[in-house]
């Protein structure tokens, strides 16, 4: 059904600008910077979850263990989740500053050189 | 003045209050950008406290901690599942979702695909969710005025009255605010939650030297409950029910992230570093909020009667957080139990009303961003035309779901909030995805995913036990149809085990089977903009 679709439709704002930055070898680096971070981040805070769930599940007597007093296994495992959470998303926060903003702001600044126009909302403060 | 005048008084307050919000807001509002997005010009800090208030609703403020006064420890799983989710909006979706969009969901498919059926399916899907949400937030309110300012269940002009009041308060908050109104809303709402709560929970720690393990202890030989401080109480009874726990877990974690009223508040922030900042400061607020309830809820279950006839469990748990503030202030009857019962009730009202302006301010956007200028009117409605019919559709949402909430409000609908986690990660997470990651990926494969992941949930949950055929355990009618319809299939209450693999499998499939050399051209476009932030929506400075 070709016929229906009108420019509105192909939204045509392809910008060969986004060509040239996407061939620029520090857009190679912050793309492989970001998925070395985000994908094994993701597959392990997933899978540390999961294992919660399933022993939450189908592990009740290494669960109920008792720790100290009255806190047990259980109680310890979930807040651990609490703790991990915490721990990603500092760790997260600190990478992206130290190792994918600078070159996203770079990649940002020739694009704005070369577009001539700028993209930035405000800058950072 | 006993406790119901206070907490009245102190219900109008909040309306009041957010009412000054809302107009004050109004003049600062001019374009889209402004009444979508709040002009981009939230602070990371602002935004993440208004996240919070975006999610934090009545069903996890009192639902939760209810939950675990009556359950124990299951009732904390929960909370992890709702917490831990949050990695996934931060790490895959947040900022490039900012970049990378504009007002809604669908935008950020619109990019590279055509737009008409994407958004079209985009906001079918949005719809959906927000309506399912809205619907069980609405009967939720209306059992819970009732319940905090002790109107008679039996008197259906006053829960129906108060069933429109809330919904007349956010049609009032959207159309008149927008955006930077119901903001602000939420962010009023979350510093109410949060300060309250903290005095609650210090509160009860104080009663018991600040020692988590006393704590713990007291509230398991209160409860008189066997394995209240190990999981299984609640859903450990079978395999079956076990294999719902797993699926309810995955809709979770899967399904904060495809929230629709969730991800449009990233727009709200200038820049891509904002959306990151502001959703560190959401999982830092809502990570201690969670703490807050487990104190709450063995709190509660330690101070309070939760026997099979009490007011904690006759509410199902949600009378748990409000009646352990009055036994923390004084007890019933002291001045200071009914300030602190009062002051706890306002707070959940508060908490309501932060949550359907939000979701109702969500579907009405993508009805007239989506449907109305995308599809009719093929993107030539002025900014002017889509606010107005943003209006109208959010007067419509409004009453529709007034409409249907008053039938609803004698049912057992619970089972919506966990559907609308179902359907977000189903149909929503696939596509946004695919789209982010997958350079091959096209518009049959959105809308496969989108529409596939939405019926099959819809589907399944229509054939599960939550619909027909749930019983408690005393043998009375726990399902939605009446006792005796029984037409279930689907043995889980929770669709997500199936239902997102399905959803996964309807995108990739769709991708497969279509060819689309333009989306996967406008990928690298994409790619760009969203990991750099180069050629981004700016923010609206006046």
């Amino acid at each position: 059904m070709t016929s229906d679709i009108s420019p509105h439709d192909v939204a045509a704002r392809h910008d060969p600008v986004y060509d040239e930055l996407h061939a620029a070898p520090e857009f190679a680096e912050l793309k492989r910077r970001y998925r070395s971070f985000v994908f094994p981040a993701t597959i392990a805070f997933l899978a540390w979850y999961l294992l919660y769930v399933a022993l939450s599940n189908w592990g009740g007597d290494f669960m109920s263990k008792q720790v100290v007093g009255n806190i047990n296994v259980a109680l310890v495992f979930g807040l651990l989740q609490f703790v991990t959470t915490f721990a990603i998303a500092w760790l997260y926060s600190r990478y992206s500053t130290s190792r994918l903003d600078p070159l996203a702001r770079t990649l940002d600044e020739r694009f704005v050189e070369l577009a001539g126009k700028a993209s930035d909302g405000r800058s950072d403060h | 003045m006993d406790h119901q005048a206070l907490t009245a008084i102190l219900f109008l307050s909040v309306v009041a209050l957010t009412l000054f919000i809302t107009i004050r807001a109004s003049r600062q509002t001019s374009g889209t950008a402004d009444f979508y997005a709040g002009g981009r010009s939230f602070s990371g800090f602002q935004n993440g406290l208004a996240i919070g208030g975006d999610y934090m609703s009545a069903a996890s403020f009192l639902g939760i901690s209810g939950a675990i006064a009556l359950s124990g420890y299951d009732g904390f799983l929960y909370s992890i599942g709702f917490l831990v989710a949050w990695l996934v909006a931060l790490l895959l979706v947040a900022e490039m979702l900012r970049n990378s969009g504009k007002f809604t969901m669908a935008d950020q498919l619109a990019y590279r695909m055509r737009q008409r059926p994407v958004r079209t399916a985009a906001a079918a899907s949005t719809v959906t969710v927000s309506i399912f949400y809205l619907l069980a937030q609405m009967v939720g309110a209306g059992s819970l005025v009732v319940l905090l300012l002790g109107i008679d269940k039996e008197n259906t002009l006053a829960v129906s009255a108060v069933i429109a009041g809330v919904g007349a308060l956010m049609i009032v908050y959207v159309t008149v605010g927008g955006m930077k109104g119901t903001t602000w809303v939420q962010i009023v709402k979350a510093v109410l939650l949060m300060v309250g709560s903290a005095v609650i929970v210090v509160l009860v720690l104080a009663k018991f030297d600040f020692n988590l393990s006393e704590l713990l202890g007291a509230a398991a030989s209160n409860s008189g409950k066997e394995g209240f401080l190990e999981p299984g109480l609640k859903y450990g009874i079978d395999a079956t029910h076990k294999l719902d726990f797993l699926s309810l877990g995955i809709a979770l974690v899967l399904g904060t992230a495809g929230l629709p009223h969730i991800l449009v508040r990233f727009y709200t922030v200038p820049t891509s570093r904002d959306a990151r900042k502001s959703v560190l400061w959401a999982i830092g607020l809502i990570g201690v909020f969670y703490l807050f309830t487990l104190v709450l809820g063995f709190g509660a279950a330690a101070l309070l009667d939760t026997g099979k006839e009490s007011a904690v469990a006759t509410s199902s748990g949600n009378l748990a957080s409000p009646l352990l503030a009055e036994a923390v202030g004084g007890g019933a009857g002291s001045t200071g139990g009914a300030i602190l019962l009062a002051v706890i009730s306002a707070v959940a009202f508060a908490t309501i009303l932060a949550v359907v302006a939000g979701l109702t301010l969500t579907s009405s956007t993508s009805v007239a961003h989506d449907i109305y200028n995308s599809v009719i009117r093929k993107g030539k409605a002025t900014e002017k035309e889509e606010i107005r019919v943003t209006r109208y559709a959010a007067a419509g949402l409004g009453i529709v779901s007034i409409l249907l909430a008053i039938p609803a409000r004698n049912l057992n609908i619970a089972f919506l909030v966990a559907l609308a986690f179902a359907v977000a990660a189903s149909a929503n997470l696939p596509a946004i995805v695919y789209n982010m990651f997958w350079r091959r990926f096209n518009t049959r494969g959105a809308t496969w995913s989108i529409y596939g992941g939405l019926i099959s949930c819809v589907t399944l949950v229509f054939f599960s036990p939550v619909v027909s055929g749930k019983l408690n355990a005393d043998g009375s009618n726990a399902a939605l149809f009446p006792a005796g319809v029984d037409f279930h299939w689907f043995p889980l209450e929770n669709p997500g085990l199936v239902s997102i693999p399905l959803g996964f499998f309807f995108g990739w499939l769709g991708t497969v089977t279509s060819k689309e050399p333009a989306a996967e051209e406008r990928f690298t476009e994409l790619e760009v903009r969203a990991l750099t932030g180069a050629g981004a929506e700016r923010a609206v400075t006046h």
